[in-house]
């Protein structure tokens, strides 16, 4: 395995072509770097030698200091591309990040400069990124060496892309959700590293916790999905497949021939490989978000806590087409809930609270439940009902009279408790506890959203969203148990 | 030099495909291969009927299209007439061929396994739903080789029409770890020999729970 290391953790970086125009590209690059607060030393490149953002550029990497840099970051035009590499490797730059186009996205000798470009780059034993790709993100190291944004908050997520556009997509969600990343890179061409190259440096990447990745096509599919079994051994691995589509069954002399399309092939070996499908970017950052934050499932017994009825139907329906089961419960949970809650609760899975809820149940239904033996996974539903009235109330004309102050803030102090509770319910009893509310969406700052995120948290933006994840969570932990055991 | 042609394609006829799979653990329903519809009377009186009877050699697929089954024949007349329309439906581009007679089945559930080789991922293996709606409903799972037992078992629970795979029209539900046998019987004989290019166990029929393979192909390069 190549170790990328130069790449996403580098001493020093060079922005080659920088520009002092805030449209170009390697304005832009040179921007991201300093803005996100890249704590290493930045060089920049610039024919004229103007300055760029405050930093003083030199005409060509000769002109910079041996050893002061292991990344460079190219973003200048195709044909200047390898003298460029060839100067920053006798500079001691260890990796390059190529933006620049014209290789074999291109007509013409695009496809046989890539290839060149590719030789060199081994010739020079240099890591290459790209080329054609729009940049790497890289928490740790404070680096955000990309010509997109946005700069993501830290965390556990590993995000590689054969689409730039795709990474910045992911990016977004962690930046709304607060789900951060650990690292990030667009392939770009791929001409000397692919998806599964990064898939493997991430898997012993010690702050990636799972990885997330949109292929489109792969050039050899076997050393592919060598490379995610590998990863997925180790850590989750969600995959998004675009161009599903997109191919047709190929004419064969044989049944199976004829219905072997490239994409059931990808999706059994996908699953073969230990990796999460998921069917779309919302499905795919859910599952991972749920692996960066959570413990795994250790059954597929689930408990769906409820302060409103819909809801808990609607859960109980999104668990029955899936391999979780809407647990059965225990006479003593029963018993135990019962103590705590009016008569008129659901005495049933989900368990609807019937709005009989006072000041300390939901934390300790919470507690019992995901506590108890027979339950593996816990879905919590009505988090931010009483921030939402609190909300209305604060904003409406009879603020701050009438009580409304008091039972404001107690509102609001009731969503966090939930909140916190259902974080620390999780990782004392070691079992997933999914938040679900639409209001992650169409209020992120009420304060039970907020205290989820806070907490280093995912409120889910649907009970549907919540239980596809936690089934892609017990699908996985199942496969890589039974493939321990076997 | 002048490119190398690449090596042709040759199918093994469909008995030898089975005798091949058979040996690395396909169940087959019993059958014999003789040369005339005489002799094919005699083979249908030794299995028991009723039987079917089909032409039989390398150069011979696409058999149900080409008219060249005759299905639930119940007496010997019916074994020796078949035998006769079959042979004189043969034309000499079809080479050697035989009569082939197999006991006939009763069975209301059709699997589909198979292996091909991908330009990208190499082998793998299928696992699919059978019948004449096969390529429609197109309910199959794929692996890759090498493949374990617990993979062959993955590939039953990837598919989606788990209703035909349980109880189904008073018929118990299909035994898994005899049907992950089909599929790595499948599995082992293309690992086996690299000069497998595709296999067809096309149907495999369900008979009381327990999977039978009627039809195989096997093709090399």
């Amino acid at each position: 395995m190549r170790d990328l290391s130069p790449l996403f953790d580098p001493a020093g970086v060079i922005i080659a072509g920088a520009s002092a125009h805030p449209g170009k590209f390697g304005f832009v690059a040179l921007h991201n770097l300093l803005a996100a607060g890249y704590a290493g030393r930045v060089f920049a490149t610039n024919l004229d030698q103007e300055p760029v953002l405050g930093i003083h550029t030199v005409a060509s990497v000769d002109d910079l200091p041996h050893g002061r840099a292991d990344l460079i970051v190219v973003c200048t035009p195709g044909p200047t591309v390898s003298g460029i590499l060839r100067q920053a490797a006798a500079r001691g730059v260890r990796a390059a990040f190529v933006t620049s186009a014209g290789f074999g996205e291109a007509g013409g000798d695009g496809p046989a400069r890539e290839r060149e470009l590719v030789a060199l780059a081994e010739e020079l034993d240099m890591v290459l990124a790209g080329p054609n790709a729009q940049g790497v993100v890289s928490t740790p190291s404070g680096l955000c060496a990309q010509i997109v944004a946005p700069y993501p908050p830290p965390g556990g997520i590993g995000v590689v892309s054969q689409s730039g556009n795709l990474v910045s997509t992911f990016l977004n969600l962690a930046s709304v959700s607060g789900v951060g990343v650990s690292r990030a890179v667009s392939a770009g061409n791929a001409a000397a590293l692919d998806v599964g190259d990064y898939l493997e440096w991430y898997g012993v990447d010690d702050v990636t916790r799972v990885c997330l990745a949109y292929v489109e096509g792969v050039r050899d599919g076997r050393r592919f999905m060598q490379s995610v079994a590998e990863t997925a051994a180790v850590k989750p691995v969600v995959v998004v497949k675009g161009g599903a589509s997109l191919e047709g069954q190929r004419a064969a002399l044989s049944h199976t021939g004829s219905l072997a399309s490239d994409d059931r092939i990808f999706t059994g070996a996908l699953r073969q490989a230990g990796a999460v499908r998921a069917q779309g970017v919302e499905e795919a950052f859910d599952a991972a978000a749920l692996f960066a934050t959570q413990p795994l499932p250790q059954g597929n017994r689930v408990a769906v806590v409820t302060t409103v009825g819909g809801w808990g139907v609607l859960t109980a329906d999104a668990i029955s087409g899936t391999a979780l089961e809407l647990a059965a419960l225990p006479d003593d949970l029963l018993a135990s809930i019962g103590e705590r809650v009016p008569p008129r609760w659901s005495r049933n899975n989900p368990i609807d609270l019937a709005g009989g809820e006072t000041r300390d149940t939901v934390p300790e239904v919470l507690d019992l439940v995901a506590g108890h033996r027979d339950i593996d996974a816990v879905i919590f539903l009505g988090l931010g009902i009483q921030s939402n009235q609190a909300r209305l109330m604060s904003e409406g004309r009879f603020f701050p009279d009438h009580g409304l102050d008091r039972i404001v803030s107690y509102h609001r102090r009731q969503d966090q408790r939930y909140a916190e509770a259902a974080m620390a319910v999780a990782a004392a009893r070691g079992k997933p506890v999914l938040v679900a509310s639409e209001l992650a969406v169409a209020d992120p700052a009420n304060p039970g959203v907020a205290a989820v995120r806070e907490g280093g948290g995912y409120c889910y933006p649907s009970a549907r969203r919540a239980v596809a994840a936690l089934a892609h969570a017990w699908d996985y932990h199942r496969r890589r148990r039974a493939r321990r055991d076997a | 030099m002048a490119d190398r042609e690449p090596r042709p394609l040759v199918t093994l006829s469909e008995h030898e495909s089975k005798l091949l799979l058979a040996r690395f653990g396909l169940p087959i329903a019993s059958e014999r291969v003789v040369a005339t519809p005489e002799a094919a009377v005699g083979a249908a009186d030794e299995i028991g009927f009723p039987v079917a009877v089909k032409v039989c050699g390398r150069r011979i697929a696409h058999k149900t299209e080409r008219g060249l089954v005759r299905l639930g024949l119940r007496d010997a007349a019916a074994v020796r007439q078949a035998g006769t329309d079959l042979l004189a439906r043969v034309t000499t581009e079809d080479g050697d061929v035989e009569l082939l007679v197999a006991a006939m089945l009763a069975s209301s559930r059709e699997l589909i396994v198979g292996m091909s080789t991908d330009p990208t991922f190499g082998p793998s293996v299928m696992l699919g739903i059978g019948g004449i709606f096969a390529e429609v409903v197109a309910d199959v799972a794929f692996r890759l080789l090498p493949m374990t037992t617990a993979d062959a078992h993955a590939m039953i629970d990837d598919l989606v029409t788990q209703g035909l795979l349980g109880e189904f029209r008073g018929e118990p539900p299909v035994d898994r770890d005899a049907l992950a046998a089909v599929v790595m019987a499948v599995a082992t004989c293309a690992e086996a020999d690299a000069s497998i290019d595709a296999i067809d166990v096309n149907p495999v029929l369900v008979v009381d729970g327990a999977p039978v393979a009627v039809d195989a192909l096997v093709v090399t390069r």
